[in-house]
């Protein structure tokens, strides 16, 4: 040990971390008469051996022994020994811990004066308890297990914060969770870079402070490193500890996740974007861990199936690789705090939210699909949509609004949560392609016919919440403004893109789940994409023709395209329509060249419009598909797109007219647009160059709608990546008892 | 599904086609007479090749099903599913098991060949090497119980 001390030096900031650290699971003055035994006695920094002096205070401190300074000296003098005798295993263990620790690099310094005696100590429990996994990197990574272990141990007893916690409890379950304790987790981060110290504490999982030490022993034994690991593991767990209310050996520290988070960058500067799986298998094959548990770990931690790791799931293959290589065993599922954060990066937050929104999707589905059916008019079915994104949001501590703002809203939180987001570029929407969110973008731009819901997807997040008709609508229409070419299958009308959409993956999720319930939605998920470049296109022109007015050329444009996809609801949409049209505008035959022109114009406002719709739609369908295609691998029910399609175009229609102007309200720019150009319509049959100056207009107007409609997309994009994770998830939680 | 110790055995194989027909994945339940289930499974590979040139210019045909090799005393059936590329799923089931309908089957193909996408997807994992991953075993362990 005292060889160690001299080591111990360097370990100056370590005192500050150990402090915050055994502030967490010891009362302040428990804590500063431990400081000032440790302090006292040593070097006045707290260097390993002042750690271990702490620890063995606040050990002491938890059992209930009078924190003095002959405690402090008898566990000094006599560390092993007394713990030892007071508490077989668990001294055994602690000492041996701490002897690990002391043998390693622990410095002991004066304090720990029998580190051999430890040594062995922990040797012979470390045999008793020899179930623990860890045998791996007992080099240089056990040794911040070690620490780490033992501070979890401590931890939780800290956590108890009574003195009679004692290392007592956390060495009985270590010995216990040894056998089975893969999970102690001590990662280390050996593989990848002599990190300092902190960085270590980084690479520690949250190793149940039970289990964890124990397992720690074994590897302590053959450790080597150091006392900075120990002490910034210590530090790291005992802080981690103190958070984490519960044993989570798999949770993700703050500096482990910004040091994951670093090495993402490395790989891939954009942080919402993902690694693909030849960079991935390079990076995690420097770990030298065998091709077999990489390939595990790959499963466990490719949540969305993408071939691709987002940033969480980039963190938690790390974390997995870190915890393998400090030898604790790979779980068969993916722990929870491992899970891929849809909402946000914490890691706790996050789980919990995801489960909310798991559970809370079910309502907000039906809502949804309750609405469509009703058909209200657009202005009804979007504050419903509202609502019910209100509702889920209450599992999400996002707010939903249908306002402007919220789309804002959602892309930040887009931008924010990022990376979780899978694209379902896939047809089935069930493997969300790597594309980052730049191809997103462009995709969803193109909006390809085969893609078409992956391009709906990646742009129109924040319109995801309105599922069926916006969306269809929205998509279709996108489509049509978009270069994609006609879709096959007019696919259910996508719920109608809810513009209140939360960018909160709980609501998303909760919309997505909402779609998923139902079978409709797989089918409606499917779908909408492919609906909405077929009416465009056919059908822009005609109703076009009738719209004198941009707004009723918004209109009918996104009727058409709703018509498309049913074919028998379209017809009646379309009738509809047509009928409004007619009566909107009864100039079919007067102008045809104005009226040509017109519909140019009005197809731009309309496009844009509809872009936007589209892009709702396409957020829509985006969560409704990879939903859908998760929950109904096999088939999509029929049923639901017919008429989904219907409500979808009636409320298109109805949502092209009031969108048209809520559209416009969402997005001010647009709005102001938009305003103008139904002014514009009335005169351009009669003037040419009020045609042109409306022309102009409309154009401006698109640009603006595009842009918007592209955002949106994203958004879209991301919250189907989210909902998609959320499915998964799902399904992984049910136990494959379903075909 | 019976419920007795032999009445529903079944045998899922995965055999890769490309260039040899070798196998990727046995996995049986119950795993008695394992090795019958192998020459079975083995030997079917010529008759959905059969089917699979055929086809011809159906080039995807994903839901091959294949209902034939009643082998006479055991009375089992072989079904076959192939991936558009040409990997091969073979799946045994005894006869005994009477309530598998077509439908099961299907669904039972497709979530074999998800799993399988699933795995491909693993950059770890290099085409033709032997399945070891657990996901896919859990999923087929899984699929194979609700049949038995």
């Amino acid at each position: 040990l005292w060889k160690f001390s001299g080591r111990n030096k360097g370990q100056d900031h370590f005192s500050d971390m150990i402090s915050n650290v055994l502030f967490n699971f010891v009362c302040n003055c428990v804590l500063l008469q431990i400081m000032e035994l440790c302090g006292a006695t040593r070097l006045g920094y707290f260097g390993r051996s002042q750690f271990y002096i702490a620890l063995k205070l606040v050990a002491v401190a938890q059992s209930g022994l009078p924190l003095r300074v002959e405690s402090l000296n008898t566990v000094k003098d006599l560390p092993l020994p007394r713990f030892v005798v007071s508490k077989n295993e668990q001294e055994s263990r602690h000492t041996a811990l701490y002897s690990s620790d002391a043998d390693n690099p622990a410095s002991y310094s004066g304090v720990i004066p029998p580190p051999p005696g430890r040594i062995q100590q922990r040797t012979s429990s470390d045999q008793q308890e020899s179930t623990s996994p860890v045998v791996s990197p007992q080099q240089s990574p056990p040794t911040s297990p070690h620490t780490w272990r033992k501070h979890n141990r401590h931890p939780s007893g800290g956590n108890n914060e009574r003195p009679l916690a004692g290392p007592g409890p956390f060495w009985a379950p270590f010995s216990e969770a040894q056998p089975g304790s893969s999970t102690s987790s001590d990662p280390i981060w050996s593989g990848h870079s002599p990190p300092p110290h902190q960085e270590n504490w980084v690479s520690f999982a949250d190793t149940p402070p039970t289990s964890a030490l124990l397992a720690m022993h074994p590897a302590s034994v053959q450790d080597q490193t150091t006392v900075r690991t120990v002490a910034s593991a210590t530090t790291t767990n005992e802080i981690r500890r103190q958070s984490s209310s519960y044993d989570d050996p798999w949770k993700i520290t703050d500096e482990q996740r910004q040091y994951y988070v670093n090495q993402f960058k490395t790989i891939q500067p954009d942080l919402n974007g993902f690694i693909p799986g030849s960079a991935a298998k390079e990076f995690f094959t420097k770990s030298k861990l065998p091709i077999l548990e990489l390939s595990h770990i790959w499963e466990l931690s490719d949540f969305d199936k993408d071939g691709a790791l987002t940033l969480d799931e980039f963190c938690a293959a790390f974390h997995l690789v870190v915890a393998r290589k400090n030898g604790y065993d790979l779980p068969e599922k993916l722990p929870e705090s491992l899970m891929p954060k849809l909402i946000d990066l914490e890691d706790s937050t996050e789980v919990g939210e995801q489960t909310g929104e798991v559970g809370y999707s079910s309502s907000p589905a039906e809502a949804p699909p309750s609405k469509s059916p009703s058909m209200p008019s657009l202005n009804q079915t979007w504050p419903e949509l509202n609502q019910s994104s209100e509702d889920t949001a209450i599992v999400h501590p996002v707010p939903i609004r249908m306002t402007p703002s919220k789309i804002h809203m959602q892309e930040m939180e887009l931008k924010r949560t990022g990376s979780d987001h899978t694209n379902p570029t896939s047809p089935l929407l069930v493997k969300p392609s790597d594309l980052p969110e730049e191809n997103k973008m462009s995709s969803s731009v193109k909006y390809t016919s085969g893609n078409t819901v992956t391009d709906g997807y990646s742009s129109s997040d924040s319109y995801t919440s309105d599922p069926e008709q916006i969306g269809s609508a929205v998509t279709r229409q996108r489509s049509h403004s978009g270069t994609s070419p006609d879709n096959t299958a007019p696919p259910p009308p996508p719920p109608r893109p809810h513009p209140s959409h939360s960018r909160s993956s709980s609501l998303d999720m909760n919309r997505s789940f909402s779609v998923t319930p139902g079978q409709q939605q797989a089918g409606v998920v499917a779908y909408p994409p492919a609906v909405p470049p077929r009416p465009q296109p056919s059908q822009g022109a005609g109703p076009h023709v009738h719209r004198p007015v941009d707004a009723d050329g918004l209109i009918s444009h996104s009727s058409t395209s709703p018509q498309q996809i049913p074919e028998q609801p379209n017809f009646a949409d379309f009738s509809q329509f047509e009928a409004f049209a007619a009566s909107g505008v009864n100039k079919e035959e007067d102008d045809e060249i104005e009226t040509h022109s017109e519909a140019l114009q009005v197809e731009k406002p309309s496009d844009s419009a509809s872009s936007l719709r589209v892009a709702k739609a396409d957020g829509r369908v985006d969560e409704k598909v990879p939903a859908n295609v998760p929950s109904s691998g096999k088939g999509t029910t029929p049923l639901a797109p017919p008429p989904k399609p219907i409500r979808r175009r009636l409320k298109s229609e109805d949502e092209l007219r009031p969108e048209a102007e809520e559209h416009t309200q969402k997005t001010g720019v647009i709005a102001a647009v938009l305003a103008s150009q139904p002014s514009i319509p009335r005169s351009i049959g009669k003037d040419k160059k009020a045609i042109q100056a409306s022309i102009r207009r409309n154009k401006e107007t698109n640009t603006v709608l595009a842009r918007l409609n592209s955002e949106l997309q994203q958004q879209l994009k991301d919250v189907l990546e989210e909902r998609i994770s959320l499915e998964v998830q799902l399904e992984q939680l049910r136990p494959f008892s379903h075909l | 599904m019976e419920t007795g110790l032999f009445s529903g055995s079944v045998h899922i194989g995965i055999i890769y086609h490309p260039p040899q027909n070798y196998p990727l994945y046995i996995r049986s339940v119950p795993t008695e007479n394992e090795l019958k289930f192998h020459y079975t499974v083995h030997t079917s590979l010529d008759v959905v090749d059969e089917k699979i040139s055929a086809m011809g210019k159906a080039m995807v045909d994903q839901r091959e099903l294949y209902l034939g090799l009643l082998y006479p005393t055991e009375d089992y059936k072989v079904y076959g599913y192939v991936t558009n590329s040409k990997v091969k799923f073979v799946m045994v089931v005894d006869s005994s098991n009477t309530a598998l309908r077509d439908n099961e089957i299907r669904s039972m193909f497709r979530k074999l060949h998800n799993s399988y996408t699933d795995i491909m997807c693993n950059p770890f994992y290099n085409p033709g090497d032997r399945i070891h991953s657990r996901a896919f075993d859990n999923m087929v362990n899984s699929m194979m119980m609700q049949v038995c």
